[in-house]
């Protein structure tokens, strides 16, 4: 694994120092088998292991904001053998902050759709830093219409940090783009997998994010609002937003014992950012296995399951 | 008229001081001074700006429903704490504090009622409890409200009036606009009409789920109406709004 130019968040640190030990060790000619190499690596996934688990849920946070987090059209590029991308509403324009087409799964024809939150600066301004406007809620909505119509399961990679709140945005109907989304996905008669794979933020994400099954990554966040606008609200207060963050209780083990998500994807080598490849294998063994369960189940059956599935969460008294 | 307006400019203090409380009141939208009774009289509508002034779900049920009709459903809902929420005061604390405040369980009032001897489902949501936010409670009421117009075959009707999901319940709570989307397909799967109806303020999630799902949406004149807040737009964008913008 290359060191250098990756960037890195203060408690990763030791993980990467003794990438650089191991990095040192290889060009002093150290063979990869050699005693010492190996007690490296032994130790590497140790630290792995120890400096990503029990994170505060801020830690969380900043992780699946990483800026090296693979987006969802670097999981596209692993995980499917082809895809092939349909762009705009049909309505007002293209919105690059959602990306969606046909992709092909292991011989299995397949709709993706999702967030993308670009890999550098420019690509970030360009795809709004993955905060969708009406046009990019209409789009997934037509091409997960279009899914249905060819009995094509869906495959939506959420991770925004929210919808766009800008006057472009409103002018155009964010709440409406957002709204028929949510009503609508209740019609799709297709199988729909969701996977929570870095920011969940609130309205902008459910709308890409009712499905049959909903999954997310290790180190992914989803939440009704930012630590940084709750910590406003609450405290006055945007630096308080490490406090907010554990108020809100949205890592994804939080979301499990919530009932708000199906299942937890563990991350490898620690978390997404470290291991591309890795982790795309991950998501896609599970989307293959999810896939199998979810083919064969008849439509109305399908959509009554997803109907009951989301009237279920809830916690109140009476 | 004219007297009315320069007292609003000049001497004010005057007017606090010497008129009995809630014999007039002040249109937040155009300034105007109007007697309370005219107000009553015009169904709380301002005659001046016809603003629609903020009123209670029990105000809605007595314009918009036949006397006496009303029959409440789950009424005892109330709020857990489902997250033991942190918060500068604890969330049952103001949960507690907005129950007494609007003698009411929950954010909504639910149940059934005549229009013109016609029975209808309905949903008021009431902005004084908590600014109208939605968390479990809104969002199985107005799901099972739902349920209910599907299971008796009439109408729904909603009056929305809230700033969105509501915080304290966090994940929980933007999942209710699944859950009340869900209710609206089935609704429409059983082809019922639902007639939305959008007050001041209509935002964030409310707007963004079953507010803007009606087959019919009225919204009364000069509701603030949108996903994002003016203020969240303003911080965003970093420059003044439009004029009438979401208005
Ligand atoms: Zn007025």
């Amino acid at each position: 694994m290359a060191v250098g130019k990756k960037r890195k968040l203060e408690f990763e640190s030791p993980v990467y120092d003794l990438e650089e030990k191991i990095e040192a060790g290889r060009q002093r000619g150290l063979e990869p088998d050699s005693a010492e190499m190996k007690k490296l690596a032994g130790r590497l996934e140790e630290l792995e292991e120890k400096v990503y688990s029990g994170l505060s849920p801020w830690e969380e946070v900043q992780l699946a904001r990483h800026p090296d987090r693979p987006t969802a059209l670097q999981y596209i590029g692993e995980i499917f053998d082809e895809f092939l991308e349909f762009h705009g509403d049909r309505y007002f324009g293209d919105d690059p902050a959602v990306v969606g087409g046909l992709a092909s799964l292991g011989g299995r024809r397949v709709m993706v759709v999702g967030h993308e939150k670009g890999r550098n600066t420019r690509d970030r301004l360009k795809r709004n830093f993955g905060m969708a406007s009406p046009e990019g809620f209409r789009k997934s909505l037509r091409l997960m219409k279009l899914a249905e119509k060819f009995s094509l399961p869906i495959v939506s990679l959420v991770d925004t940090p929210g919808a766009y709140p800008g006057v472009g945005a409103e002018e155009r109907g964010q709440s409406v783009a957002i709204a028929s989304n949510l009503k609508n996905l209740f019609d799709i008669s297709s199988p729909i997998i969701v996977v929570i794979i870095g920011e969940g933020g609130s309205g902008g994400a459910l709308a890409l994010a009712i499905g049959d099954t909903v999954l997310m990554m290790e180190h992914a966040v989803y939440s009704v609002i930012s630590p940084e606008g709750c910590a406003a609200i609450l405290y006055k207060n945007k630096d308080k937003a490490p406090e907010a963050a554990s108020s809100l209780r949205l890592t994804s083990s939080d979301c499990l014992e919530l009932k708000v998500i199906d299942e937890v994807i563990r991350e490898k080598h620690g978390a997404a950012h470290r291991d591309q490849h890795g982790n795309a294998e991950q998501i896609k063994r599970v989307l293959v296995r999810k896939l199998s369960e979810l083919e064969g189940i008849p439509g109305e059956a399908l959509l009554k399951k997803r109907v009951d599935k989301f009237s279920r969460i809830g916690i109140f008294n009476g | 008229m004219n007297w009315l307006k320069r007292a609003r400019k000049g001497i004010r203090t005057w007017r606090r001081k010497s008129i009995p409380e809630g014999l007039w009141k002040k249109c937040p939208s155009c300034g105007e001074i109007v007697y309370s009774e005219n107000l009553q009289k015009n169904l709380s509508v301002c005659s001046n700006c016809g603003n629609h002034f903020r009123i209670s779900p029990d105000r809605y049920l007595e314009i918009l429903f036949d006397r006496g009709s009303f029959e409440e459903s789950d009424p005892d809902l109330s709020s857990s704490d489902p997250l033991k929420f942190k918060d500068s005061k604890k969330y049952p604390g103001r949960i507690k504090n907005a129950q007494k405040k609007t003698s009411r369980k929950s954010a909504v009032l639910t149940g059934t009622a005549e229009l013109d001897g016609n029975r209808v489902a309905l949903a008021i949501m009431d902005f004084s409890f908590l600014g109208g936010s939605m968390g479990s409670v809104v969002g199985e009421k107005i799901a099972r409200i739902a349920r209910k117009a599907i299971e008796q075959r009439i109408p729904f009707l909603m009056v929305s009036a809230s700033g969105g999901a509501r915080m304290q319940e966090s994940i929980l709570s933007l999942m209710q606009m699944a859950k009340t989307s869900a209710a609206v397909n089935l609704l429409e799967k059983s082809k019922l009409p639902f007639i939305s109806i959008l007050t001041n303020p209509t935002t964030g999630g409310v707007a963004a789920s079953f507010a803007f799902q009606g087959d019919i949406i009225i919204a009364e004149p000069r509701a603030l109406i949108g996903f994002a807040g003016p203020r969240v737009i303003k911080e965003t964008v970093g420059e003044e709004l439009p004029e009438g913008f979401q208005r």
